[in-house]
């Protein structure tokens, strides 16, 4: 350990850490834009500059590791003076209008000027000028408003190993976005936001369906249902300044009754569903490898299955691993089999003509704006999903409809698609699709509830990059009888770089599974490109633990026992995996491009 | 929504392409390889065609953004033909001497281009040539097979405006050539 000494506070910290972290631990803030958690410091922006003693120039604190009895100020008037320059010359170069910009409320250039008294220009600079990339379903890039921080390209690059994004040029004239500056569409980008997540400023956001949304809901023609994925309950709270991993189911709700939507349902309700389907057809695919025939199922049956729920990690396997296609569950995810059965189930029963209906989606994603476009996404006869919003264009609809958040009483969701076990609940942590899958699977295989403790499988919880658990089962009901005695291997992945190091592993053999969660953002759902900014590790860890406490609240915490799922297949689906199944919920992938 | 990035692909001269897997396969192990891979290719196509840096990117195994980040951060390396006209400025020992690197100033300010890149009217392509052995009237400069001696940096924007004017009088003539045609 290492004694440091910042702004004349002690403090004890481990060797390798930088000055940053020692300020940290000493509440001692300094101000960061290139800087991200767990990454390598760039050391480019040099807003985080402080006076080391001893040192003749001042230092990076995001990139100077401290040494022992160290002693810090990052208080001089030579270091407030340099980050100021600093903030001077970037605000030199913005195509500013924060009147009208998406991160008037959280960007952190805007508050770093704020906290440094800037009140005037210090330099008149020619200004970058402003580019729009609209090009993709799910985001907006704006180049007059980048900073060149290069967040977003350490996230697309080494987090998610795309690399979609690069500084393009040099010196003033540079670029920071796909091959030549083009726009985003050409090339492979998986739109799952993590850039937008990370970026401070204005430059990445989600492409807003807030418009759509309200002219559906003034339309007195439309019939307007509302679906939320289960990790906004989680971060909606964010947007009203509740603490990240507070739970606003409720909420919620009433919130979305108070915006107008006719009916307020719950994408949880198709995640139950998607366990049943999903579930279903994972012991299908083991039938046919163990005995070499599954009767009456007619679907690929390659191993190991992977999970299908989340739509980057789709276009990741599409560009980049088109030989896995069979290895992924024919399953849609839930939004979209919400979507299929809304135009359909729902319209029969609530007597609405799918035609006038809108579906609108609440999600922590911007890929699910992307895989709504999906051109085989009309199952129904019509756009399964018109609208995707993420967790933060809700909080701005909220708040633009006047309503009082923090003051609203807790409400219920609607029947016949608003229920949901626990197991619903988890999906929106990494780990949590694979836990709610072995509940399902396990107690139809053997007839017993999972026997890991609490119904919980530890060892794919958490923010561990690869996780994996097995399970051997034993005394199997009749028709499982193949199943006696077999080791049930899963693993559970989340971030597409740790999914590519994952795959890679499968395919030289050095692993073997028989089951495979991904989910394309760090931590889940839960971290998602749509949700409020920033999620850091801590955040995710309590967004986390809040979808854990809502599972643990409920007394239905198995898919299969859902009784509006029993419903589902009693008066309209029949069967997992039957026809009815095959054409709403189930689908196909393409395989894509990448240079 | 898929878009198929190369359905517009230029043909790309094969034997070429098969020359520069030829030099990535030899240096597979190399780190690092990216840089000479791209001149290896600005060498043996004249510049970098699209489909070519596609090529590099699929054949590294390295984003196709960070290839063309790399492409178009260093001046040397084009992305559009060379140009009718090559101009080469010697840097040889006599010509560095007697003030190659002024005439090479000159030529870079007068066309607007760095070494290695092309005017924008596909005109010329500037490039360093060694020496073409007429050191006893350095500084030279070659354009095309022409030899121009003991050029001034003042005359650059003279010796220019003769090619440009020879270009014009081409056009004219094409010009008149289709008219009679028609
Ligand atoms: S990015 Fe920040 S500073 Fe720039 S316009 Fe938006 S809110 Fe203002
Ligand atoms: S959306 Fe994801 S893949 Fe696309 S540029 Fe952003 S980080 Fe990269
Ligand atoms: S787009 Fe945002 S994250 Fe990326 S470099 Fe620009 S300011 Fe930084
Ligand atoms: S945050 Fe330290 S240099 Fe950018």
């Amino acid at each position: 350990m290492y004694n440091v000494t910042i702004n004349g506070k002690d403090v004890q910290i481990a060797e390798g850490s930088t000055i940053l972290d020692a300020a940290r631990q000493a509440g001692v803030s300094i101000p960061t834009l290139c800087f991200l958690e767990h990454r390598a410091p760039l050391g480019a922006c040099r807003v985080c500059v402080v006076e080391v003693e001893g040192a003749r120039t001042l230092q990076a604190a995001c990139a100077t590791p401290v040494t022992d009895n160290m002693v810090v100020n990052t208080n001089s008037r030579r270091a407030r003076q340099s980050r100021r320059t600093v903030i001077d010359l970037l605000l030199s170069e913005h195509e500013g209008n924060c009147q009208y910009c998406d991160r008037s409320v959280d960007c952190e250039l805007k508050e770093i000027a704020h906290d440094l008294t800037i009140e005037a220009p210090e330099y008149e600079g020619e200004r970058v000028p402003s580019v729009l990339d609209t090009s993709t379903p799910g985001l907006i890039r704006d180049s007059g408003k980048c900073i060149k921080c290069r967040r977003c390209v350490t996230v697309c690059n080494e987090v998610q190993q795309i690399g979609a994004l690069f500084p393009q040029y040099r010196g003033y004239d540079t670029v920071v976005g796909p091959a030549f500056a083009m726009d985003l569409d050409s090339v492979a980008c998986v739109q799952c936001g993590q850039c937008a997540a990370v970026c401070p400023v204005g430059a990445i956001s989600e492409a807003s369906h807030i418009e759509g949304v309200w002219r559906a809901l003034d339309d007195p023609e439309k019939h307007v249902v509302v679906q939320t994925a289960p990790a906004v309950r989680a971060a909606l709270g964010e947007c009203f300044g509740y603490e990240p991993g507070t739970l606003v189911t409720g909420k919620m709700v009433s919130a979305l009754r108070e915006i107008g939507f006719h009916a307020v349902f719950d994408t949880n309700f198709t995640a139950d569903l998607t366990i049943m389907e999903e579930g279903t057809e994972l012991l299908m695919r083991l039938k046919a490898a163990l005995t070499g025939k599954a009767e009456g199922y007619h679907g690929p049956s390659a191993l190991p299955q992977f999970t299908s729920c989340s739509p980057g990690w789709i276009q990741f396997a599409e560009y980049f691993y088109p030989e896995m296609l069979p290895n992924l569950s024919t399953c849609k995810s839930p939004q979209q089999m919400f979507g299929a059965l809304a135009k359909t189930y729902y319209a029969e029963q609530a007597g609405v003509d799918p035609e006038k209906m809108v579906v609108v989606s609440v999600m922590p994603c911007t890929a699910k704006k992307f895989e709504a476009t999906r051109d085989e996404m009309n199952a129904s006869g019509y756009r399964d999903v018109d609208y995707v919003l993420t967790t933060r264009e809700l909080g701005r609809m909220i708040a633009s409809a006047g309503i009082d958040f923090r003051s609203l009483p807790d409400d219920e969701m609607d029947a016949p698609m608003g229920l949901s076990s626990g197991a619903a609940d988890i999906f929106a942590n990494s780990g949590g699709v694979m836990e709610a899958a072995l509940r399902t699977a396990w107690e139809l295989v053997t007839g017993r509830e999972l026997p890991t403790g609490n119904l919980h499988v530890e060892p794919v919880a958490g923010l561990a990059g690869i996780k994996e658990a097995s399970l051997v089962i034993e005394d199997p009901l009749p028709d499982w009888s193949f199943l006696d005695g077999v080791e049930l291997k899963v693993a559970v992945a989340h971030g597409l770089g740790n999914t590519a190091q994952l795959i890679k592993e499968i395919k030289s053999g050095q692993r073997e599974y028989h089951f495979v969660e991904i989910m394309t953002c760090p931590g889940g759902c839960i971290g998602g490109g749509g949700q409020p900014r920033m999620t850091t590790d801590e955040v995710r860890r309590k967004r986390i633990a809040a979808i854990y406490r809502e599972d643990e609240g409920k007394e239905l915490r198995k898919s299969h026992l859902n009784p509006q799922i029993s419903e589902i297949y009693e008066r309209y689906l029949k069967a997992p995996l039957g026809e009815r199944s095959h054409h709403l919920l189930h689908t196909k992938y393409v395989a894509r491009q990448v240079v | 929504m898929v878009r198929q990035n190369n359905q517009c692909a230029e043909e790309v001269d094969q034997v070429k392409l098969a020359e520069l897997d030829r030099f990535i396969d030899e240096r597979k192990d190399v780190k690092g390889l990216l840089i000479p891979a791209l001149q290896r290719a600005q060498e043996l196509f004249g510049y970098l065609p699209d489909e070519v840096i596609r090529h590099i990117s699929r054949r590294l195994d390295i984003p196709f953004s960070e290839v063309a980040g790399v492409v178009t951060f260093y001046s040397f390396f084009s992305t559009v033909p060379r140009g009718r006209r090559l101009i080469r400025v010697c840097l040889g020992t006599a010509c560095y001497v007697r003030g190659g690197q002024e005439v090479l100033a000159a030529l870079r300010h007068e066309l607007g281009i760095e070494v290695g890149q092309t005017t924008e009217d596909r005109l010329f392509s500037l490039e360093i040539g060694r020496c073409f052995g007429a050191c006893g009237l350095a500084p030279v400069v070659m354009v095309d097979d022409d030899v121009h001696q003991r050029v001034k940096p003042a005359r650059v924007r003279e010796l220019l405006a003769s090619y440009r004017e020879e270009e014009n009088e081409e056009h004219e003539t094409d010009l008149v050539t289709e008219g009679v045609a028609e």
